[in-house]
């Protein structure tokens, strides 16, 4: 609920006073306060999700392969609206939809590594190989990011130079932070949520099936 | 170390043995490098640029059935069972399958670059080691994670998709660098290029080479 309070305010705050509206972009630029915040989070999930994998593989705890699950749901979520208002920005903006930018790349590399994560885990039956499974890709497709970025940047910049200038106003700045915490929270929501649902199927799993109702002894009448 | 010499030696023993379907992986290889001429149409030009494109492309196709395959050879009769029941180090078994995956993706390469030569008129302005050193490190970066992940997918309903989907977007960096440190080698590098590629992939394989031993011990016991 805070969260979505807060969005709804640094959203108000960003979209409707005149004075948060970006200097060259206008009215299109705004968007910044919804995809910035989206990719943040994005990325914090997976970086939960890389936490949670490392601990689910050290423990074995079914708590820690829960999490696993419910961040890499929640971080593909957020990837997928990522790109989608990314490219509902470019088209207005740079005039295409898509361009291989090397954070472009990266992000729709990303939603592939670990969407295959949520593809793994419900072809396993078994809790405990699904465990060791999911997180080993877990693991390996957050330690490649940084590598996918890097090698897509160089293929780039080879060609030519792509830089956007980074530089946010002080005016945008506040309506930007309140909404990247918004989202942040609605985040944390989302994971906990999905955690709790993923406990308690891994538990129910988990329980020996319930035994059929003993026989009732023989009575016999004298 | 012993372990992995005799995984290795016994794995490239097998293939020996059946050398028909090494030789229908080349043909499959090949196949793809027909039908990438056949979709762009007859243009020399467009051919011999995008050549290191079409050999690194076909080498990637068939490198999931050659992967299937060496774990397949485990699995059938129980043979990882019994290897797993022998006191041999994890570690030794993966870096044996893995060695033996890249000579063979090694040596599809090396019939794969004199077809590309024939097919798509490719010029040779650099010299032959870096396109040898490339195809080395390439197929290299290809067979470590390759391996890992065959062996995650082998005991999986729908693996033969769940293998390219977590290979392909695993592999992007080691495309990108392979196809440019090839297409340099090919047509020319008058800028000097071709070194950091070649330490892209190097940095790639180091990476992939050791985490990927660290995390198949776990992988192959589940």
């Amino acid at each position: 609920m805070l969260g979505l309070g807060l969005l709804v305010w640094a959203h108000y705050a960003g979209l409707v006073h005149e004075e948060t509206s970006e200097f060259m972009m206008g009215d299109v630029g705004r968007i910044l306060y919804a995809h910035v915040p989206t990719a943040w989070n994005g990325l914090l999930t997976y970086l939960v999700a890389f936490i949670a994998a490392v601990g689910a593989l050290a423990t074995s705890k079914k708590g820690w392969d829960a999490l696993v699950e419910a961040s890499v749901e929640v971080g593909v979520l957020l990837n997928v609206l990522l790109l989608i208002q990314g490219s509902l920005w470019a088209k207005p903006t740079w005039g295409v939809w898509w361009d291989w930018d090397p954070r472009l790349t990266t992000s729709a590399i990303m939603v592939v590594a670990f969407g295959v994560v949520l593809a793994l885990r419900q072809s396993i039956q078994e809790p405990g190989r699904r465990l060791t499974i999911s997180s080993v890709a877990t693991i390996v497709a957050f330690i490649n990011v940084p590598i996918v970025y890097m090698s897509v940047k160089w293929w780039r910049t080879l060609h030519q130079d792509f830089s956007t200038p980074e530089t946010v106003d002080a005016t945008l700045k506040l309506p930007l932070r309140v909404a990247a915490f918004g989202m942040l929270f609605i985040g944390i929501f989302f994971v906990v949520a999905r955690w709790r649902i993923a406990m308690r199927r891994l538990s129910r799993e988990m329980d020996a099936p319930e035994l059929p109702d003993a026989p009732k002894p023989l009575t016999v009448e004298a | 170390m012993n372990t992995m010499l005799q995984i290795l030696q016994k794995d490239l023993f097998i293939e020996w043995r059946a050398r028909s379907r090494t030789i229908s992986l080349i043909s499959f290889a090949y196949t793809i490098l027909l039908l990438f001429s056949f979709a762009v149409g007859p243009n020399a030009v467009a051919m011999r640029q995008h050549a290191a494109a079409y050999l690194w492309l076909s080498i990637l196709l068939s490198s999931t059935l050659l992967l299937d395959r060496s774990m397949r050879i485990e699995i059938e009769a129980g043979a990882l069972h019994t290897l797993l029941l022998a006191p041999v180090s994890k570690a030794g078994l993966f870096y044996g399958k893995a060695l033996a995956n890249t000579f063979q993706l090694m040596v599809l390469a090396g019939i794969s670059i004199p077809l590309i030569y024939v097919i798509c008129d490719a010029t040779l302005v650099e010299s032959a080691g870096w396109l040898i050193l490339t195809a080395i490190l390439g197929t290299a970066g290809l067979a470590a994670p390759g391996t890992l992940y065959s062996a995650m997918t082998a005991r999986m309903t729908g693996k033969q998709l769940l293998l390219p989907l977590l290979l392909f977007p695993l592999v992007v960096p080691v495309i990108v660098a392979a196809v440019k440190a090839t297409t340099l080698a090919m047509l020319g590098d008058p800028m000097d290029q071709i070194g950091a590629w070649l330490t892209l992939l190097i940095c790639f394989d180091l990476v992939y080479w050791s985490l990927c031993g660290v995390l198949f011990g776990r992988v192959i016991e589940a």
